[in-house]
């Protein structure tokens, strides 16, 4: 326990209104949890735009998922499920008080995030060049169904969103490794990892619904 | 393990010192103390004052509407502006005020100190609520200058996507509000979990916590809902998504669902805090323990479970399937049970008891009085057949205010009383505000009980002007506004005299057995001196009050001047 030695000073990472660490520690994880579930209720929408087309329009999601290239797609699918591992080797090296791997692994982290990044953007750009924007600035005529852009604002929004947090969750990552770095975190405080690294996980397992239900229609 | 632990607490009663010197007003001083505080209890009093200045505004806005409805014919506002201002009136009542209302002003103030912690769990999380709150107003403010919006605060596609007005930026405004309403709640769920002093068991908490914290489920699992909602609206204005635009293929009552999934819960993030502040005050001012403790808790959570399972009820009348909607209707009904059980155990709180005739507790009757109109109403309109013949009428104009007006807002004074002595130190004259209670009931009800009746007979909301057979109920309710308005210019300005030269108030004016009252007032800037260790209920009224002023000495870390304390603290674990 932090305050076992009684001593006068209390961990310098322990804030006032907190008795001891693990209860700094517990809330903070419980809180990222309870924000965890807002954000599934945040892409729930989403989801549910999508069930609602996709039962209106079954045959417009199978052609136009022909659109989406599964192998980039597959790729994407390894890298991000390939840093949530990093990830959680970032938390254990914290746990295990060895700074260096955390930083290393945070590097890892980061680049297949960016990764990611990289192929969704050319991903987006091989679309727009055929056309295939989202809504009322659609005019691809490859796809013979007049719906097609419906299936497309869906795409973008909920990738686009995907990404959005993608970028949050580097820039996290990124705060992490200069805190590493300046000897910020140790086994007795890493609870900022332990949640950037919930959220990561939260990230990655979205995407991992995503992939099947817009790229393997069939 | 906690009976273990509490066991070998080493307890001392410690009095509150009455007047004290040094509270959390005057800690800190400075505008910069203010705008930088972590201080759950700033940031609560910064939430108070920005909720009275939007309840202002939106107030109003009422009246100009209600003085437009004096006469059938257009008398100084054109139809457009009519629009805009219903819509201002709206919005800015339900996001600006009554969402933060009782959460985010009273209950920050309140929710650390009932808990005996010394904070909520995030402090700075809960200051960047604040100023993401803030941020959302001045997106409002802002569209507000910018021409305005005239869709109703409900927004309906297709025209919300298709008017001039400014959606867009409104729509982020409430969008940027909704995730401080999501962080407030987050904040507030771990506090209750994790911050509970020695001993306050979960029978133990008060009522009042129990409220917030099926609020905060609600806020965190339903405001997402309307994030993305908005969003797509948002898009949907922007980019021309089409998901809610039948021109591109996308559906508008798919808008509805999504926003009734969020707006639907919302009344009750709008409602329940107040029934929490309910059965504080009638508690303390019956002198009596609780009626049903466990039943008004576990009512408030089954409110919470249901109230997402009604949204329905707002699409009787838009092509709806017929079996959807008798699920929804049933659904509704069930609502009544839990919200009933509240009431009767509200009234049997009060049967025996010493009632004393407060201001709080008056407000408290009338919240019990208006209330019960709302949610009666409220039924009648959840049925089916009935609900055609009143949809989109005055009668549902003057429900939702029975609930939200008659039942929130009476809450907010009876809280806002009840805690106002612990807040500022401070007592607001009872005569006032006895005449200012009264005034508002006279002008509450005279206002929309008129409203039930020209609904009943076909007068629709939203119209600027109207066939001469609505006229007498249109000037009677116009009549009740202005007397409201007086009420609540008394309100002000007996509540000011109070800040500036009021009589200093006791520790615990009201004799209550509550944590809260149990420390100075106003509160030490960390709530208490010591960790207080809690054996009692808040309502046990049987048990002397030496009881619940136990506690253990200690020092904030860092400065701690006893370290043998510190260290019977840290090995009993003070975490329930
Ligand atoms: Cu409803």
């Amino acid at each position: 326990m932090a305050h076992s030695t009684a001593s006068s000073s209390a961990p310098a990472h322990l804030q006032h209104h907190f008795v001891d660490s693990d209860q700094q520690f517990e809330s903070s994880k419980m809180g990222m949890w309870i924000f965890l579930v807002t954000e599934i209720l945040f892409f729930g929408g989403l989801f549910a735009a999508y069930i609602v087309y996709r039962a209106w329009y079954p045959d417009l999601y199978v052609q136009a998922s022909t659109q989406l290239d599964t192998f980039w797609g597959a790729v994407n699918t390894a890298v991000l499920i390939g840093s949530s591992l990093t990830v959680a080797m970032a938390i254990r090296s914290a746990q295990l008080n060895q700074i260096k791997g955390l930083i290393i692994n945070l590097y890892i982290t980061i680049g297949l995030a960016f990764t990611f990044m990289v192929i969704k953007y050319f991903e987006y750009v091989h679309k727009f060049e055929k056309g295939i924007f989202p809504g009322q600035y659609y005019t691809y005529e490859g796809i013979a169904h007049e719906k097609a852009n419906i299936f497309f604002s869906i795409y973008y929004m909920m990738t686009g969103l995907h990404g959005l947090h993608v970028i949050i969750g580097i820039g996290l990552m990124i705060w992490l490794l200069v805190k590493a770095k300046k000897g910020a975190f140790s086994a007795e405080y890493y609870t900022p990892v332990e949640i950037t690294g919930l959220y990561w996980h939260l990230v990655d397992v979205i995407w991992i619904f995503l992939f099947p239900l817009l790229y393997l229609i069939d | 393990m906690e009976t273990s632990a509490l066991k070998r607490l080493q307890v001392q009663r410690f009095k509150p010192e009455e007047n004290p010197e040094i509270h959390y007003l005057n800690s800190e001083r400075g505008l910069w103390s203010w705008l930088s505080t972590v201080d759950h209890k700033r940031i609560g009093l910064m939430y108070l004052a920005s909720i009275a200045i939007f309840f202002f505004i939106g107030g109003v806005l009422a009246l100009v509407l209600r003085t437009e409805l004096l006469s059938p014919a257009q008398s100084f506002l054109d139809a457009d502006v009519y629009n805009q201002v219903f819509t201002l009136h709206g919005a800015i009542m339900i996001f600006f005020f009554l969402v933060p209302s009782v959460p985010a002003a009273l209950g920050n103030f309140i929710l650390p100190i009932q808990l005996g912690a010394k904070d909520v769990a995030f402090p700075r999380l809960n200051l960047a609520s604040f100023y993401i709150y803030t941020i959302g107003t001045v997106f409002t403010l802002v569209a507000i200058i910018t021409g305005a919006v005239d869709t109703g605060w409900t927004f309906y596609t297709p025209y919300s996507t298709e008017t001039g007005t400014n959606v867009l930026l409104m729509t982020l405004g409430i969008f940027i509000l909704g995730f401080s309403s999501i962080l407030t709640g987050v904040n507030f769920i771990v506090t209750i979990h994790k911050m509970r002093a020695p001993g306050m068991t979960w029978s133990k908490l008060p009522l009042n916590v129990w409220s917030l914290y099926a609020t905060s489920i609600i806020q965190v699992l339903a405001t997402p809902v309307l994030a993305i909602t908005l969003l797509l609206l948002v898009m949907e204005r922007a980019l021309g998504i089409g998901i809610f635009d039948p021109a591109l293929g996308g559906d508008p009552v798919l808008f509805q669902h999504f926003f009734w999934f969020y707006s639907h819960p919302a009344v009750y993030i709008m409602i329940v805090p107040g029934f929490g502040v309910i059965s504080e005050v009638i508690s303390t001012f019956s002198r009596k323990h609780i009626f049903g403790y466990w039943a008004i808790a576990l009512s408030s959570l089954a409110i919470a479970f249901i109230g997402f399972l009604v949204w329905g009820h707002h699409m009787f009348t838009a092509g709806q399937s017929s079996l959807a909607s008798m699920v929804f209707s049933f659904l509704t009904f069930l609502v009544g049970i839990p919200t009933g059980i509240k009431i009767f155990n509200w009234l049997a709180t009060m049967y025996k008891g010493s009632i004393d005739l407060k201001a709080p507790m008056l407000y408290a009757m009338v919240f019990l009085f208006l209330f019960t109109i709302g949610g009666f109403t409220g039924i009648m309109l959840g049925a089916l057949s009935v609900d055609i013949h009143l949809h989109d009428t005055y009668f549902v104009v003057a429900h939702f205010h029975y609930v939200m007006m008659g039942g929130m807002v009476m809450a907010l004074l009876a809280g806002l009383h009840y805690w106002w002595p612990k807040m500022f130190g401070k007592m607001y004259s009872e005569v006032y505000a006895r005449i200012s209670c009264a005034l508002i009931f006279i002008g509450f009800n005279l206002a929309f009980l008129p409203q039930f009746v020209m609904g009943a007979q076909g007068m629709p909301r939203r119209y600027f002007n109207y066939i001469d057979q609505f006229q007498p109920f249109h000037q009677l309710s116009t009549m009740g506004a202005y007397i409201m308005g007086v009420g609540f210019v008394i309100m002000f300005f007996y509540l000011l005299h109070s800040l500036v030269r009021g009589e200093k108030a006791a520790s615990n004016p009201w004799g209550s057995r509550a944590l809260e009252w149990q420390t100075t007032s106003p509160a030490a800037p960390h709530n208490f001196e010591h960790t207080p260790v809690v054996i009692h209920g808040p309502y046990d009224y049987h048990k002397p009050m030496s009881e619940f002023q136990l506690g253990i000495a200690h020092g904030h870390h860092g400065e701690s001047h006893q370290p043998e304390t510190l260290e019977t603290v840290a090995e009993t674990g003070t975490r329930p």
